[in-house]
């Protein structure tokens, strides 16, 4: 079973329920695939026990010796990424259309090394993670190598607790395909509802059944009203509705998952959301 | 002049700031962050004109091809498959021209093909120049998009509201950017991801500054990390529920007095820490 | 004629793999010789359309009959056209896959997914 906790947009307190998620099912498998900027290893912590270079792409470069200066490569180059027979490798898409018009085959294609792949053994099982060089392309290929170090340590029967993409992107889609459930973190704001409907409609592409959690639900319980209303019209349940609560950035602070924190409603909202997930997804 | 607003990670605020701080700039506001635009929603631009965006895609003269399987070959994006013919493979196509500089016989053409749109508006009395671009669903490519809006810019000032996170899409706002501000949280996810933020906009030598959003109390981790740094902070956005509401509501905070001096604060400081780097 | 098995592993006994486009090896089985032959799979490395390149591997490799776990969209348009049958995996070792088949006991895939266990093939694997 594998369940992944997504958001439209960033900083809806996902990975905040990804992270009491992941300390509530110790036998999980976690992977963080938010490949961009991954925090759940800053909660779960623990020890790195494996690590590997991420060849995450292909950049052309000019070998100085063999180039004429002839200039084909840059007219050819449609994202503007050669100037003075150089390269830019944060323009470069890996093309390799200058290397089909280089006359002096003076251009090849290297691998890049763009991030490492890492496996962590923290308290509350294992962590398949990545880390990516800034600027670097986090592609679905990362997200999905980060999913298939997983695998190696669980079988098709273990729950597999993925912390999603933000947006909607390649990398999103390589989260959800092949997951049973996702989570869908949404705030009641106009932006919010509007992203949760572009994400929803993704996650109906992939057939992946979806849950809604409603984070912060008191900030605006017009808006919270409207998204209830529309998830009622799809027949699409809403499995949590966690309210705004001060603890939540204690708990980021004090780097331990917020269910831990009694005195906390919305721990105690997470907590019970997880208990009705865990009946749904058996 | 552009300037990028980025962050290391979604959700802290680089569209509040944005928005906000080219309406008290009267700066063109771009929004780059294709996959998940909402600038519009907080500016509600009269809309002035609408356009698709496409790339080219090749097609193939069968009658010309020789099955040489040439562009097979050379396309780095699988986008192409032989087997009695050539069939294409649209969404995989980056639009690169590779297969047709490749094929000996003439036999490929492009086609424009839309992946997204851009739109044109104009916001408030003044008529300042709004502008967004919209990813198709399912689409895996951002990047010409973010590519056509920058490429309607000119020398007037703008701000760039960026993909979030640090991938290729926030590098190809920040391409060309003459300042950064870099928007982050008070909490140890929200330095985490600002240090990848700074990392980026060193490794590009774009100058930049930080803006701390939903601050309970000035002495945070962030901003003494920033002063054992000595980076240049713009401005901190305190944590009050009547700033979530009017977001929530997708409402500009520079309508309330108290938030439009903030954000006058904000652009001054930019303005001087500007022309303290472009003096150099 | 030529039946392509997706594997974990390049020897008899292996356990089949269930994804098309991303499992680490092929074993093509030839009913005439009842020969295996295994084969790497390059597209293990590819950022997009892995599994466009697994079926364009099918297609130079003559193969006549792909059993596996799962097929995108676009591999499967690919396989249709290279008039390559795709059947659905049963049990879990390469050999018992072509017992199966012979036995006629095997389903055939005519629509893509990601049935359960299914895996991130790439970004955008899954398209119309």
């Amino acid at each position: 079973m594998q369940l992944v906790i997504i958001s439209g947009k960033g900083g809806t307190g996902k990975t905040t329920i990804a992270a009491s998620f992941a300390y509530l099912s110790q036998d999980s498998i976690k992977c963080d695939c938010d490949v961009d900027a991954s925090n759940l290893h800053i909660v779960l912590g623990g020890e790195d026990i494996e690590r590997e270079p991420y060849i995450g792409a292909k950049a052309a470069s000019i070998m100085p010796d063999k180039c004429i200066q002839c200039g084909a490569c840059e007219r050819m180059c449609r994202y503007d990424a050669i100037h003075d027979f150089k390269i830019n490798p944060l323009k470069c898409e890996g093309c390799a259309a200058c290397t089909v018009v280089c006359p002096a085959n003076a251009i090849e294609l290297k691998d890049e090394v763009t991030g490492d792949t890492l496996v962590t053994q923290t308290t509350r099982g294992i962590l398949s993670r990545a880390h990516m060089i800034p600027g670097a392309e986090g592609s679905g290929k990362l997200v999905t190598d980060v999913r298939k170090k997983a695998k190696k340590y669980g079988t098709d029967e273990d729950l597999y607790l993925l912390d999603g993409t933000p947006g909607v992107g390649c990398a999103v889609m390589a989260s959800i395909t092949g997951c049973q459930g996702a989570l869908i973190v949404v705030e009641p704001t106009q932006s919010g509802l509007s992203d949760f409907k572009r994400v929803l409609s993704v996650v109906h592409h992939f057939k992946v059944h979806p849950y809604i959690c409603i984070n912060k639900y008191d900030i605006n319980e017009r808006i919270t009203k409207e998204i209830e209303a529309f998830c009622q019209e799809a027949s699409i349940e809403v499995i949590g509705k966690i309210p705004f609560d001060t603890w939540v950035d204690t708990s980021i602070n004090g780097l331990k998952p917020i269910v831990l924190y009694e005195e906390s409603a919305a721990g105690h909202a997470i907590r019970d959301m997880w208990h009705d997930l865990q009946h749904k997804i058996g | 002049m552009k300037i990028a607003v980025i962050s290391g990670k979604g959700g802290t605020g680089k569209t509040t700031v944005a928005t906000n701080l080219a309406t008290v700039m009267k700066a063109t506001y771009v929004d780059c962050d294709v996959e998940e635009p909402n600038g519009f929603i907080f500016l509600k631009p009269d809309i002035k004109e609408s356009l698709d965006v496409t790339i080219p895609v090749p097609t193939i003269d069968t009658d010309k091809c020789n099955h040489c399987k040439a562009c097979v070959d050379i396309c780095q994006f699988n986008a192409l498959i032989h087997v009695d013919k050539v069939m294409v493979f649209e969404k995989l196509c980056h639009g690169c021209g590779a297969c047709q500089a490749v094929c000996p016989t003439l036999a490929i053409t492009e086609e424009e093909r839309p992946i997204g749109r851009i739109q044109i508006g104009t916001y408030g009395e003044e008529g300042m120049a709004c502008l967004s671009g919209t990813l198709n669903l399912t689409e895996p490519m951002a990047g010409p998009i973010i590519s056509q809006l920058k490429g309607r810019l000119g020398q007037e000032t703008s701000l760039i509201d960026c993909s979030p996170g640090t991938s290729c899409n926030v590098v190809k706002g920040l391409l060309d950017a003459t300042y950064a501000i870099l928007v982050t949280e008070p909490t140890a996810f929200g330095l985490h991801d600002l240090l990848l933020a700074i990392d980026l906009v060193e490794q590009m030598s774009i100058p930049f500054g930080i803006v701390i959003n939903r601050v309970h109390e000035s002495h945070n981790q962030v901003s003494l990390y920033c002063k054992s740094k000595g980076y240049t902070l713009l401005g901190e956005i305190p944590y009050d529920r009547q700033i979530a509401t009017l977001y929530s509501n997708g409402e500009l905070l520079v309508r309330q007095s108290q938030y439009k001096a903030m954000f006058h604060e904000i652009a001054d400081g930019v303005k001087e820490a500007m022309a303290c780097s472009s003096s150099l | 004629m030529k039946i392509c098995i997706s594997s974990t592993m390049d020897k008899e006994g292996a356990i089949a793999d269930k994804r098309f486009g991303r499992c680490p090896y092929y074993a093509i089985y030839d009913q005439a010789t009842k020969d295996y032959h295994f084969i790497e799979n390059e597209g293990l490395a590819e950022a997009h359309g892995a599994g466009l390149k697994a079926a364009q591997t099918m297609v130079d490799q003559g193969v006549q009959v792909v059993i596996t776990g799962n097929v995108g969209p676009n591999a499967l348009r690919v396989l249709d056209a290279g008039h390559i049958k795709t059947f659905a995996m049963k049990g879990n070792k390469v050999e018992d896959q072509i017992k199966y088949y012979q036995a006629g006991e095997l389903k055939e895939i005519t629509t893509p997914g990601a049935p359960h266990g299914g895996k991130g093939r790439n970004g955008f694997g899954h398209q119309r």
